[in-house]
Order: structure tokens, then sequence, then C-alpha cells
């Protein structure tokens, strides 16, 4: 079996819904242990920080949200760009269903930094570069959620969200640099420096298994939404019909 | 190619002139506005010198945004937009017919009535030329960013609302140069920095939004 005939089986709302219900109980079983695994590391195993004490432990939700918040707008715009370009139905509902999920992420990143810029900056909120750029990415995030809500017809609007979220992926690093440029207080990144890290591997490993476990409850709840969005859209379709006979 | 261009922008410019308050409204609008916040404030000259830029720049986006709000709109309705699209000539460039035609008639009178708006918030000379440099880099670009904006609301009701959620957070790079610029040129410092990124913020936006709005008028039109 070639690879272009398993994409084509894979877009397939039926074929889709089927495989995205097999899986998920074992994405989501994955998610919980590696979530447990990850907070136990974090909170109780990994050590103190000699300079922020206690509170940076609030790191292992704050940057694999932060990353997530990225890493979500990035499969929105290029699931758009595909549903744009071959039409496949498939993708779109990809792209818009991840487009709350990435939000909630961004609101999740704010939060957690403003709980940790309490004790550290001793102040909720700071008009700081990376804090700003974040809450202006919800912004974008808001946009797309509105845009798609206001169209009232959902493939026209799959394709004005996915126009929407290019014009937003190329403005996103000048957005990025502009606000870097205007003004910058946050702390530098921790872990992009591979070679030299400044954080302690006691302290990494919780990090990264948290971020796969951030990654993998995506994963399981755009199956979720995906799923439920596929049966509102084909619900006049034979797979749909007989689906629900069988339940019922 | 060029000959359909020149004959959209001058249908353009004739139908603004022949309405006249669809120019004069967001003017009317970007003074009264402006003329709010010494009101509000009180005449407090040092204050008022030291925010007059941020205002007028604030002011300035929100006129653009809100006069951007009939670029397509009576095209569109009237179905002379779906008949642009079947020509022989791009649509994404002759858009950029109908976004010029738009400028002038909307950004370039905004431009010409600063200098009086910022004397009366005691600018200095320097700084309402500098003012009126970020101007006139920053206008275009937020026309061409606005446009992509309308042409996805344009078959909407609500549109107004939705438009500007779609467009502020795009609006804040060219907000954030032009700014900096002026505070610079306050502080008697070079802004040439800001200025040269602002001309190349403008750059990118016209060589790439034309096709995002031609994208987002063909959904549109759908």
């Amino acid at each position: 079996m070639d690879i272009k005939l398993l994409y084509h089986k894979f877009s397939s709302p039926p074929y889709f819904y089927r495989i995205a219900g097999l899986w998920l109980p074992y994405i989501m079983g994955l998610f919980v242990t590696l979530f447990i695994a990850g907070l136990y590391g974090g909170l109780i195993m990994a050590p103190t920080d000699y300079e922020q004490g206690e509170a940076y432990r609030i790191i292992y939700v704050h940057v694999p949200a932060a990353w997530m918040s990225l890493f979500i707008y990035m499969v929105m715009a290029i699931t758009g760009a595909i549903g744009l370009i071959w039409r496949l139905k498939l993708a779109e509902i990809v792209s818009i269903s991840s487009a709350p999920i990435g939000a909630s992420f961004t609101f999740l990143t704010l939060v957690t930094g403003s709980f940790w810029g309490k004790p550290m900056w001793n102040t909720w909120w700071v008009w700081d570069a990376r804090l700003t750029s974040e809450l202006l990415l919800l912004f974008l995030y808001l946009g797309v959620i509105a845009l798609y809500n206001a169209i009232e017809d959902k493939r026209t609007a799959a394709r004005a969200v996915a126009i929407l979220a290019l014009v937003g992926v190329v403005n996103i690093p000048i957005i990025h640099y502009s606000v870097e440029w205007w003004n910058t207080l946050h702390q530098g990144p921790t872990i992009t420096k591979f070679d030299t890290p400044s954080i302690h591997l006691s302290m990494l490993i919780p990090l990264l298994i948290m971020a796969v476990a951030f990654k993998l409850f995506y994963i399981g709840s755009l199956f979720m939404r995906v799923r439920t969005e596929l049966l509102k859209r084909e619900q006049k379709s034979r797979w749909v019909s007989e689906l629900l006979k069988i339940k019922k | 190619m060029f000959k359909t261009w020149l004959q959209i922008f001058k249908r353009d410019l004739l139908i603004a002139f022949r309405r006249r308050s669809e120019i004069i409204h967001p003017l009317i609008f970007f003074v009264m506005v402006i003329s709010l916040f010494p009101l509000a404030i009180g005449d407090d000259k040092v204050l008022l010198q030291k925010i007059a830029p941020a205002i007028i720049w604030v002011t300035a986006l929100l006129a653009t945004m809100l006069s951007l709000d009939n670029l397509f709109r009576s095209d569109f309705e009237d179905g002379s937009l779906e008949q642009m699209t079947l020509l022989k000539t791009p649509l994404s460039f002759l858009v950029t017919a109908k976004i010029s035609a738009h400028w002038f008639i909307t950004g370039l009178p905004l431009i010409l009535i600063t200098p009086l708006l910022a004397t009366l918030l005691y600018l200095s000379s320097d700084t309402i030329m500098m003012l009126l440099l970020t101007l006139l880099l920053g206008t275009p670009t937020l026309s061409l960013i606005g446009a992509v904006g309308i042409a996805l609301t344009v078959g909407l009701r609500q549109g107004g609302v939705i438009l500007s959620l779609l467009i502020l957070p795009l609006y804040i790079p060219v907000l954030i140069f032009a700014t900096l610029a002026l505070e610079n040129t306050v502080q008697g410092f070079s802004a040439e920095a800001q200025l040269a990124m602002m001309l190349a913020v403008l750059v990118l936006a016209m060589t790439l939004s034309p096709f995002a709005i031609a994208a987002a008028l063909k959904v549109s039109l759908n």
C-alpha cells in the first residue's frame, strides 16, 4: 500500500472517525500517565531553585503551555493552507477545531505567567515583550474564532479562517520582533540553548515529560472535537446514519 | 493591464468625489476624537505634549479602520466586484487600484489635517515633521492590511466589530515603530532605524497582501 492511498484513506471522514475513536482512549491514557509523572517529577522530585525558590515550579505548566500556544497556531495555519489548496474537508476541520484549544493554551500561559510574575517581579502583569506577544497571539486566536462563528456557511468560513491564519503567520514574527524591540524584561529562553542548557537535567526531564503530555492532550482533545464536527457536518450522509442506527 | 488599473483607480476617485460625505466622515471622526483627549485630560501642556504622538497615531489607526468599511462594500453589493473577478487582469492586481484610490481619499486628507491637530496638542515642528513622515509610511500599510480584513468580512452583516478583532492585532507593529520613531525624535535621537522598518513593513504589505485580499474576496463572493 503506497503512501498516497493511505493519505486518501486517512482523510476520508468515516475512516478518520473510526480510527480516531479507536486511538482516543490510548492517547488520553498515555496523557494521564505522563501528566501525573511529569507533575510528580516537577513538583516533588525536582530540586528547589537557588534563585527563585519553590515558585519556579509553575514552569512545568507555563512553558509547555507557551510552546503549545505557538505550535497549535502553526498547525492551524498549515492545515488551513492544506484545506485551502486541496479542498480537503478533514484538514479544514482540523484547522478550525485547533483554534479554541490553542486559545485556551494561550490563556493558560498568560494566567500561569502572571502567577509566576507575582512572586518574581512583584507584579501580576508587565508590558514586557514576551507577555505582550502572547497577549497578541490570544487576540489573533480570538479573531479567528470570531470570524469562523460569524460566517454561516461553514465551508466558506473554514476557507476565510485559513486565509486569516496564514496572514497571521506572516505577521507573528513581525509582531514578535517589533514588541521585543519595544520592551523586554522577561527572562531569556531556558531550553532552546541545547549546547549549554541553563537548566539542570533533574529539572529538564519533568519539563520535557510535561511538554509531551500537553501535546498528547492536544491530539486527544483535537480528535474529540474533529469527531463531533464530522458528525455535525456529515449528518445527512450515509455513514453517519448507519453509525447512529447501530448505536441505537 | 495597466489601463484597467487606471480605469478602476479613476472610477473609484470619481465615485468618492460624488459622495463627499464618505471622505469627510472619517476625517471628522479623526478631529473629534483627538479633541476629546485634551477635554478629558485637562489643559496640561507637558502631559499632552508627551502623549500627543500616541493619541494621534491610535486615532489615525481607528479612523483608517472605520473608513475601510466602504472599500469593497458597494462594489460587492451591486455585483461589480464579481465582474472584476471575471476580467483577464488578475484580481490581486486590480485591488491595488482600489486600495490606492481609497488611500488618496481617506489617508491623504488625514495626513494633511494632522499638522493642525498636532499644533493643538502643543507638538514642536520637528515632531510634527516626523509625525507626518510616519503617517505617510504607515497609513498605506494600514490600508493594505485592513483590506485583507475587510475582504474577509465584506459579506457579513455584523462585519464592523469582527473587522476590528481581526485587524487590530495586525496593526500593532506599525503602531510600535511609528511611536518609537516619534519618541526618539522627541528625545533628540535619530529615528532612521524605525523609519526603515516601517518602509520594510510597507514593502512587505504591498507585495504580499494583494494576494491575500484577492483570495479573501473570492471566498466572500462564493
